[in-house]
């Protein structure tokens, strides 16, 4: 028996073997995932606030899945590779060879400004793109790398904005607040901190009445809190870490120095809710200048839910952690590529505006969202409120704080 | 400023008692063994975390956790002794520095690893109160410290004097050889010394915690002072260690009233290399 096969049966075969062996490959395409890496410090001094931000980039791509994936690939999912920098530079950087053996396309990091110096200079070496959850440092975007991109503010705009809503605070209140002491750790943070308020305050109208510096660690506060007293300043502008501004509080509060108002930028404590549950006492009426989101959102509210329902802090950490890794999905989405450099050509383009932080539009300017901005907090029992700019606030701004009984 | 001399030169005896406090411990070891404990900041952390998890898991306060972490404590020394250092060191004083630094490393990352860097505050009621002397506002605690130094280090003395076992640990000190031939058991008076040494740093953490923080690394932030406690006040002398913690404080207080907080530790160590120039043997140190 002999069978005749004809050019459109030749066809009609060829065609069908190649759908049938083409058809596990489309299918692996439609369900496999899309990686996303995350360097954080997970052990070492840092570990807190890695473990933090890796929780809230964890929590993006849970939502971002739940929410049907990248839409434009085939509702892919977001696969994170978390990878350890070990509160270390090195460390940091040899993660980036992690992420690339793994497939990554972009990854978010690194919490200090030194890691993520580190991990974006390996990453430039092979067109990876990190979108920068904390990077306060100048140097972040400096540089001109074009794998780099800083979501959130740095140092110079937290300073500006800082100094401005204080300004519009104090005008509030009648310009009750005419002096202040400076209180910073004498490293390049505290420092470069106090200089740049001992010449941007007098514009204000309020006289830099003392300015103290200290070592970290500073086993006693007595001293600083009694010399804080005799210059009788209304304001409290302090620059240091965590355990520092616990042990200040407690001095000044101890010291009965009476301020109008505490008032950080960058803090180390006043946006931790961990200082305000184990210091709640001198902790009120504490405000801050820093990272923090926009309450009044659904998804923010969303997310304040899962944390609490994972019995975590909900930390600012946790909270840009989780915006970068929305950003990272909305170049996905719009580039419709995971090829390392679609992503960084989409990310440069991005204009990105539904995350969970109170900015605007995003828009990356030299690898800086010049649409972000820090806000004000105050701690208020025992919560954390957002109060300065007001459209986003959840709670009135308390300024000056009433006079202790 | 001028006002602020009589509340500094205060604050500066309440700080100091607590490094007294620290180095009690250091000296005691010190003087009889010999060794150069690198460990004792890891214990001291440790210490604080023990009286801090009794406080927050079980609510007991922290003075009240006294009677329980010292004789925890006293047997974690004695075993570390009579266990680890004693049969890894084989006499040499150089292998006894490398075994405390290793379990120093040890301990501190074993914390790192089980309670995170995270920072930890006990929030005691009386955290806040304060005791006015002479019109300075003194913490509570601190006072309490101070009163508690006070107390300890003649007690020390007198349980190293007039005790048998007091007489035991100060014959090994002399005379080792001399010591086992008349009957006493070596081994056991040695591990009985750094498990009182031990004992010490934990009621200098019970004392410490209602006034400050800890982290996996804060037993460094008092370890170096302690060390310049021990040789300022003469290796192995109780009194001397009193004092020395005493003058320090005071020292560092006044230098940082005068001088900047950041400057203000460079006294200690001045007052250090001076002792070391002047006294090599420290205030009440014996010349060797």
């Amino acid at each position: 028996m002999t069978y005749k096969i004809d050019r459109r049966d030749l066809l009609k075969v060829s065609g069908a073997m190649v759908a049938g062996l083409a058809a596990p490959t489309i299918l692996r395409a439609q369900t496999s995932t899309i990686k996303v890496g995350v360097i954080e410090p997970l052990t070492g001094n840092l570990a807190y606030n890695g473990t933090q931000s890796a929780a809230g980039a964890k929590f993006a791509a849970e939502a971002i899945n739940a929410a049907g994936g990248i839409k434009s690939m085939g509702g892919r999912k977001i696969e994170l590779v978390i990878v350890d920098a070990q509160s270390r530079p090195e460390s940091a950087a040899a993660g980036v060879d992690t992420l690339v053996q793994a497939g990554a396309c972009a990854f978010t990091g690194a919490t200090a400004s030194a890691l993520g110096l580190a991990s974006s200079q390996a990453a430039a070496k092979y067109n990876l793109a990190q979108v920068f959850s904390i990077g306060t440092a100048e140097t972040v975007v400096s540089r001109g790398l074009p794998n780099v991109f800083r979501f959130t503010p740095g140092v110079n705009k937290c300073t500006s904005v800082a100094l401005e809503n204080l300004k519009l605070l104090n005008q509030g209140a009648g310009n009750v607040v005419k002096t202040a002491a400076i209180v910073h750790e004498d490293g390049p943070f505290g420092s470069n901190m106090a200089k740049i308020l001992a010449e941007q305050l007098p514009k204000q109208g309020i006289e830099v009445v003392e300015t103290i510096s200290h070592p970290t660690p500073q086993r006693d506060f007595s001293n600083i809190a009694l010399r804080v007293k005799a210059s009788k300043a209304d304001i409290l502008i302090p620059s240091n870490y965590l355990n520092e501004y616990t042990l200040m509080a407690r001095a000044l509060n101890q010291q009965r120095v009476e301020l109008k108002a505490i008032y950080s930028i960058l803090g180390g404590a006043a946006s931790n809710i961990k200082f305000v549950r184990e210091n709640n006492e001198v902790a009120q009426y504490v405000m801050d200048c820093n990272h923090w989101y926009d309450p009044t959102k659904d998804e923010s509210k969303a997310l304040a839910a899962k944390v609490a329902e994972a019995k975590l802090d909900m930390t600012y950490d946790i909270m840009v952690s989780y915006a970068t890794i929305q950003v990272i999905a909305d170049a996905l989405e719009r580039g419709a590529s995971d090829d390392r450099q679609k992503m960084i050509e989409a990310l440069a383009a991005s204009t990105f505006d539904k995350s969970i932080m109170p900015y605007g539009a995003t828009k990356f300017v030299n690898g800086d969202n010049v649409n972000s901005q820090p806000v004000n907090t105050q701690i208020r029992g025992d919560k954390i409120e957002l109060v300065f700019p007001k459209q986003y606030a959840s709670a009135e701004a308390v300024f000056p704080i009433p006079a202790k009984k | 400023m001028s006002s602020l001399i009589i509340p500094a030169v205060l604050s500066g005896l309440m700080m100091g008692a607590v490094y007294a406090l620290v180095a009690l411990g250091l000296t005691l070891i010190y003087g009889v063994l010999h060794i150069i404990n690198f460990a004792h900041g890891s214990l001291l952390m440790l210490a604080l975390y023990a009286a801090y998890f009794l406080w927050y898991h079980l609510g007991i306060d922290p003075y009240l956790a006294i009677p329980i972490v010292l004789p925890v404590f006293f047997a974690l020394g004695y075993a570390l002794q009579r266990g680890l250092i004693a049969p890894m060191s084989s006499g040499s004083e150089q292998n006894v520095l490398l075994i405390t630094l290793a379990v120093s490393m040890i301990v501190d990352n074993l914390a790192l690893y089980f309670w995170t860097s995270n920072t930890r505050t006990a929030d005691i009621a009386y955290a806040y109160d304060t005791v006015e002397v002479l019109g300075a506002f003194l913490p509570l605690g601190r006072v309490i410290a101070f009163c508690a130094a006070l107390a300890v280090a003649p007690l020390l003395w007198c349980f190293m004097a007039y005790t048998r076992t007091g007489s035991a640990i100060r014959a090994v000190a002399i005379e080792k050889r001399g010591a086992e031939l008349v009957g006493i058991d070596v081994n056991h008076t040695y591990a009985v010394c750094f498990g009182i040494g031990t004992a010490c740093v934990a009621l200098a953490a019970c004392l410490l915690l209602p006034t400050f923080y800890i982290t996996p690394q804060v037993g460094y932030t008092f370890v170096l002072v302690a060390f310049t406690t021990v040789v300022l006040g003469g290796m192995g002398s109780l009194p001397g260690a009193l004092i020395a913690g005493l003058l320090l404080g005071v020292i560092e207080s006044l230098c940082g009233l005068f001088l900047g907080e950041s400057l203000g530790q460079i006294g200690i160590f001045l007052a250090f290399i001076l002792i070391l120039l002047f006294k090599p043997s420290g205030l009440l140190g014996r010349a060797r």
